[in-house]
């Protein structure tokens, strides 16, 4: 839609133009024609968009087409104990084909493009989706084991608008301040301010050039929410919705921060490079590396006081998808088959489903304590900030973020 | 039928240059609409700017993108960033890379030569991010330099390069040095084989009626061997500079996580769906390189081509 609204305002430059040069007298005949020949490449492009869900399943197509996370959709084939695709095509006769994204955007960009028919979205993506009508509203009643979702998460409101459900809960999972036990003397640190503030831990030397922070515009809703808690004076009431005053006061803190960072992290496995080889200490993180940095480095994580930025993923389908019946079969699939304690425990997430978390060997007893399933209520799950925002009047929108946090990694 | 068939040969035949086109439009559509023309969309986005309470862009002419790049420090310092960046690398790849280049050219057999050039060449054949990530290992505060430095008692050497201000941080992989060495390493290839080639063409002949004339060897090299190896180096120095300028992955892996152009232009046309902003700084390298090559166009750079 971006793409064609340009193409349309270069075209109609280029009308101007020509028509500027050669003085044509009958410009606006041009246009005209113009104007109804790209109303109509649009209408069909969006006359095919279904209103209505479909009321009731017919025989699967034989073939599923998911853009997915990188290691959301798993085979056996990285780890052969992490299978969660074979028994669904088995039991379906439904083949899977997947197309990993690496971000938010790419996901929307190939969904735009077509020829999916299921997408595991985040909570930033889904509005976008849901608003550029990429994606159908779905029947929760052709999926039985809807009701065994969190209830927590069955309305969320990345995935349900005026009513209206667009999509399944997958997973969810929750940032953490992963911290190195022997710096820190064995405590548990409770705020976020070891990643803040200048101090000396616990093994005597100071957390500059030690700590850690994510390197994307959105940990500025990490410094705000911890303003929300350290400095109420500014009525800040969501970490994604602030005000230009209270913005500026986030950024104030980041660029307290940036004093303390060294090297800010984007990738989870230079991440574990870096706690291992670099001597950092603390750092905002995921579950993720902290499963995999235990066996070798004395790495403990907690959710501090202040609560925690966390990410939940739903489910979508595409609105002209061409395998309707094995999409639907796949969103039963997520939910009562062993995907959710096994993806749980294969990417540091929290299951959708509660039940979940017992009797799964991967796993494990506590695995859905030690991944936060208890923090629900101190997460503020991603979205994107928009400038119409809920909670203020007039919110600082998503681009500002980016070019802000450019200028605080670059010492400005 | 067999009329029109006719006509056609014979027209054909007549006008060579319509056979020549019509081989030729292909490729020249080819790069005419899809590489020039979505190049020249997409750089022509800088004229349009981002609505700043929508965040949607609008598509009227103005330099408003234009100005907001050069008017804020943080763009300012990307730019200078980079650009000083890349010289730093050209200049090291020159110096590391000419007495290679010499050798290889003027005092090898050709035995010796293959072996060196299969050599230079071996690291390109494996991946570059392997390359980097490696980089990152060895150049790591517990990494090998660190190491070595340690086993001889030399740390205190280290630390004081690395407390040096601007370029000095807390680990060498956590530093512009780091940056510098590991961007030397990656491009340093492409300046060797240039030089090689120019100095291949210098003729022996000429070096020796220098010293025939009462030239020591300092003289000969800075009259002689230099000047006409100087197009060689422009060359190389175009692929170094050039390649670093745009360079957005060491950037994430070695350094401060200060930002670099590519990086700006990566996330700006990414992330933040500021293309007017994106496309303003992928314009700076264009117009430095334009620049660039113009000036080593007078030199004669490409003669060595």
């Amino acid at each position: 839609m971006d793409y064609s609204n340009s193409l349309i305002v270069y075209i109609r430059l280029f009308i101007d133009e020509i028509s500027a040069m050669n003085n044509v007298k009958n410009k606006g005949e041009t246009m005209k024609i113009f104007n109804l020949m790209m109303g109509a490449i649009l209408a069909v492009g969006s006359s095919s968009i279904s209103a209505a869900p479909i009321s009731e399943l017919g025989s699967p197509e034989g073939e599923l087409n998911i853009v997915a996370w990188a290691g959301y959709i798993e085979r056996g084939e990285t780890v052969a104990a992490f299978d969660w695709v074979t028994s669904y095509e088995k039991s379906t006769g439904c083949n899977v084909k997947v197309k990993t994204a690496g971000t938010s955007d790419e996901m929307v960009a190939l969904m735009n493009q077509g020829g999916f028919d299921i997408v595991t979205a985040s909570g930033d993506a889904s509005l976008r989706m849901i608003a550029g009508k990429t994606v159908q509203e779905i029947n929760t009643d052709l999926i039985p084991s809807w009701n065994t979702i969190d209830k927590r998460l069955q309305d969320a409101v990345w995935h349900t608008v005026d009513g209206k459900h667009y999509g399944t809960p997958y997973m969810w999972g929750s940032n953490v301040l992963m911290y190195n036990t022997d710096a820190f003397g064995g405590e548990v640190p409770d705020s976020w301010n070891v990643v803040f503030e200048e101090q000396t831990l616990a093994d005597g030397k100071s957390n500059k050039d030690r700590v850690q922070a994510f390197d994307g515009p959105i940990h500025i809703a990490d410094a705000a929410m911890y303003l929300m808690y350290h400095n109420p004076a500014l009525g800040i009431k969501d970490p994604y919705e602030l005000t230009e005053d209270q913005y500026q006061a986030s950024l104030n803190l980041l660029r307290q921060q940036r004093e303390l960072v060294g090297r800010y992290w984007h990738d989870a496995f230079m991440q574990m490079d870096d706690f291992t080889n670099e001597g950092f200490v603390a750092s905002g993180s995921w579950p993720f590396q902290v499963n995999l940095l235990k066996p070798n480095v004395p790495i403990a994580s907690t959710i501090p006081k202040e609560g925690a930025t966390g990410w939940a993923d739903t489910t979508m389908v595409h609105a002209e998808a061409k395998n309707l019946n094995c999409a639907y079969l796949w969103m039963e699939h997520q939910l009562s088959s062993n995907l959710q304690s096994d993806l749980g425990a294969w990417f540091g997430a929290v299951p959708v489903v509660p039940s979940k978390c017992v009797g799964s060997d991967l796993l494990g007893p506590e695995g859905c304590k030690i991944n936060g399933i208890d923090n629900f209520d101190k997460i503020y799950f991603w979205k994107t900030p928009v400038a119409s925002c809920k909670t203020q009047e007039s919110c600082v929108p998503y681009y500002r973020w980016v070019t802000d946090y450019i200028a605080v990694l670059g010492g400005r | 039928m067999n009329n029109l068939l006719d006509s056609f040969s014979n027209f054909s035949y007549r006008n060579k240059n319509f056979i020549f086109l019509s081989f030729l439009i292909l490729p020249l559509l080819w790069l005419g609409i899809v590489y020039l023309g979505s190049l020249l969309i997409f750089l022509g986005h800088s004229f349009f700017h981002l609505d700043g309470f929508t965040g949607q862009i609008v598509y009227e002419f103005s330099f408003k993108t234009l100005i907001e790049l050069f008017s804020s420090p943080a763009n300012i310092d990307i730019l200078i960033r980079t650009v000083a960046l890349a010289a730093c690398v050209t200049i090291g790849s020159a110096i590391i890379g000419f007495p290679i280049a010499y050798y290889m050219a003027k005092f090898t057999s050709p035995k010796v030569k293959i072996f060196l050039f299969i050599a230079i060449m071996l690291p390109l054949w494996s991946s570059y991010l392997v390359r980097v990530y490696s980089w990152k290992l060895i150049l790591a505060k517990e990494g090998i330099i660190n190491w070595f430095f340690e086993k001889l008692n030399l740390e205190w050497l280290l630390d004081t390069i690395l407390s040096t201000p601007v370029i000095g941080g807390p680990s060498l992989s956590i530093s512009y040095i780091g940056m510098f060495l590991v961007f030397t390493y990656i491009w340093l290839p492409f300046m060797i084989l240039p030089i090689q080639a120019s100095l291949e063409r210098v003729p022996n002949s000429l070096i020796n009626a220098s010293h025939d004339l009462g030239a020591n060897k300092r003289q000969t090299f800075y009259k002689i061997i230099l000047p006409l190896a100087l197009p060689g180096i422009i060359a190389g120095s175009i692929f170094t500079f050039s390649l670093t300028l745009g360079d957005y992955i060491i950037p994430y892996i070695i350094g401060t996580s200060k930002f670099f152009i590519g990086q700006a232009v990566y996330t700006h046309q990414g992330t933040a769906g500021n293309i007017p902003l994106a496309a303003a700084f992928s314009l700076v390298p264009i117009v430095v390189m334009v620049v660039y090559i113009y000036i080593a166009k007078r030199m004669g750079a490409f003669n060595a081509l």
